[in-house]
């Protein structure tokens, strides 16, 4: 199964990691001379009415975290109701429960750029060496690091909670951080970026100056393995900003859990209406706050999510 | 010097010439070595304790069965064997392939109509319309469930909300009958640009030669894409189609965010996941959500090969 999915997939991330296009180019100087498009007035319709369906959801949470409680009920949800109530619900956002979604996005952040330099950063070491050494072991163990791409999480989070309360660290934000630094794909995908982007000649080159590996690794490759390097630790940190499944284990005191558990939290006492302040808004508004960075820093870094998307890395 | 003299084993001290590489441990070869061992130490130490260790210490817990009378005891196959009667896991397993039938031929159909639409450069504002589909990819999943339960609700959702003005009822969105139709819906949001992303960035790979052939033989922009393209991102569908499996029967977040405002319709048993995370933490018996999770690993095995394998066969057939 693992060299079915490797022969595969290698042919699509050498397409999607290749960063020096010089086919790409004559297909665009093709594409828009020899053979222009017409451009299509109904096509782009239709695909307007796509993207709404795809912001609608988004609209309706901005709109709905501008209204209080009761006008969430009275007025219509896709506008906006008479009075503004963002401010107010920022506030009792930031301020319920002692100010703990604060903490929550501080552990959010923490947790995931933490995880994601790790990873990235391990990944690209062990890339680069089953892309540039024959050792003895050598592709066993690369087999085995891509067999584990198909292993089901649950298979792993419940015994890795065992373990770790064997060890005395869940409910530490090791026991989000520590599981979250292993990234097979990761690997896989830096073997090939390097494969690509180190060129065989430049090793030799320091070799012949008396460098040793392991200056050669630090001074020369890395500074060419840098965007790929972006592109895996830039899906790493989705991953486990967007994480629930684990923390949710692994966790047990509120000041520890990232904005996901925090608001899934809240959302069930606000459904189950049984706190004194079963507030919707706040759900809503929490909700809102929360996609913010992540959006903005995918609109701002696209060129990175563009060429790496193969990664794959990031769901479930 | 010969070359029998090349080949001759020596210290490391007695070498005054640069061993030729490729050929016995020569000292340079051995630095190698060391240095490809401490890049990957790293790696392997954390993937060995955090995916080799649990992986195998759950294959153990399956084996053994923790009761209040008699502590644990070695049962072998035995909660593997309860697992393949327990209606709760098949159910849900049942309920994933349908999920998995349903949603994932949707969604990869999709997101692959709109990669084509992009590639093709019909299209004005091309830019804003992908960004735009791919958004929802920066929400989490949770987010996503949270913020579609509002949407779906009887009480303040949008669609109730019109349908109630209109004099009509709007439809059960959290009912039992359409519960994995709503939930399916979430999923497809969340992934439709992501898996559009995927082909687009596949599609704008394809060398240019193969569309030149194409347009000297006089093929239209549907018959290109059709005999062109798509045959040429295969290995990106697959992709998407595995990641695709792999996801679907591991379905958790969204049922289990959906099951605090409809607990009358998604048990604790709705998704294998949720059955195996109930069953370790709510019942306490670990060995064996260890037995159900390991036999989930491999139908999503047996799954995504079967993904692998008819793609194969078609790829044959058409030869």
């Amino acid at each position: 199964m693992t060299t079915h999915s490797a022969a595969d997939g290698s042919v699509l991330t050498d397409s999607l990691l290749d960063r020096t296009p010089p086919r790409q180019r004559t297909r665009k100087g093709r594409a828009y001379s020899a053979d222009k498009p017409r451009r299509s007035k109904v096509l782009t319709v239709v695909m307007f009415a796509v993207l709404l369906y795809f912001l609608i959801p988004l609209w309706w949470l901005l709109v709905a975290s501008t209204k209080s409680n009761a006008n969430l009920f009275s007025t219509f949800g896709l506008w906006f109701s008479s009075t503004n109530s963002l401010w107010v619900n920022i506030q009792t956002v930031f301020t319920s429960d002692n100010g703990v979604y604060l903490l929550w996005l501080r552990n959010s952040l923490v947790y995931s750029v933490v995880s994601a330099v790790g990873s990235a950063f391990l990944a690209t070491m062990a890339g680069y060496a089953f892309a540039k050494y024959r050792f003895p072991g050598g592709n066993a163990i690369f087999s085995g690091i891509l067999g584990a791409i198909m292993i089901p999480m649950t298979a792993l989070t419940i015994p890795t909670y065992l373990l770790f309360a064997n060890a005395g660290l869940t409910n530490t934000p090791w026991a989000v951080i520590l599981p979250s630094l292993a990234s097979p794909f990761g690997v896989y995908l830096m073997r090939v970026y390097a494969a690509d982007s180190v060129d065989e000649t430049l090793i030799e080159a320091a070799r012949v100056d008396g460098a040793g590996e392991l200056r050669i690794f630090f001074r020369v490759a890395l500074r060419l393995l840098t965007p790929g390097m972006v592109t895996v630790l830039l899906f790493a940190l989705v991953s486990t900003w967007n994480n629930y499944f684990l923390p949710l284990i692994m966790l047990n005191s509120p000041e520890l859990y990232p904005l996901t558990v925090g608001l899934a939290q809240w959302q069930a006492t606000a459904a189950g209406g049984s706190g004194s302040r079963a507030l919707f808004s706040s759900v809503i508004t929490g909700s809102f706050l929360s996609i913010i960075p992540l959006v903005i820093a995918f609109l701002f870094l696209q060129r990175y999510w563009q060429s790496g998307l193969a990664s794959g890395a990031v769901k479930g | 010097m010969t070359a029998a003299d090349v080949r001759q084993p020596q210290g490391p001290a007695s070498t005054p010439t640069p061993p030729i590489r490729r050929r016995g441990p020569s000292p340079m070869r051995r630095r190698e070595n060391a240095a490809a061992y401490i890049l990957i130490t790293p790696f392997v130490v954390v993937f060995a304790l955090f995916i080799v260790v649990p992986l195998v210490f759950s294959g153990y817990l399956s084996l053994f069965r923790d009761q209040l009378v008699g502590g644990t005891t070695f049962v072998a196959f035995d909660n593997y064997t309860r697992a393949l009667t327990d209606s709760s896991f098949l159910t849900g397993v049942g309920r994933m392939a349908v999920f998995l039938v349903v949603q994932v031929p949707i969604m990869l159909g999709l997101a692959l109509a709109f990669a084509l639409l992009l590639d093709a450069g019909v299209l004005y504002l091309q830019r804003f319309i992908r960004l735009g589909i791919f958004i929802p990819y920066a929400v989490p999943s949770v987010i996503a469930a949270l913020m579609w339960g509002y949407l779906y609700g009887p009480d303040f959702g949008p669609a109730a909300q019109i349908a109630k003005n209109l004099g009509i009822s709007a439809p059960p969105f959290l009912s039992q009958h359409w519960m994995l139709g709503s939930i399916m819906n979430i999923v497809s949001w969340e992934f439709i640009g992501y898996n559009m992303i995927i082909l687009y960035a596949a599609l704008r790979s394809i060398p240019s030669e193969l569309f030149d052939a194409a347009a000297v033989d006089g093929a239209g922009r549907v018959r290109t894409a059709w005999s062109i393209k798509i045959p040429a991102i295969r290995p990106a569908i697959i992709l998407t189609a595995i990641f695709s499996v792999i996801g679907s029967f591991q379905l958790f977040n969204e049922p289990n965010l959906l099951r605090t405002i409809a607990p009358n319709v998604i048990g604790i048993d709705y998704t294998p996941n949720m059955y195996a995370y109930n069953l370790a933490f709510i019942n306490r018996d670990s060995n064996y959500a260890a037995a159900i999770a390991f036999i989930l690993g491999i139908v999503i095995m047996v799954a995504s090969y079967s993904v692998q394998l008819s793609t194969q066969r078609k790829e044959r057939a058409g030869r």
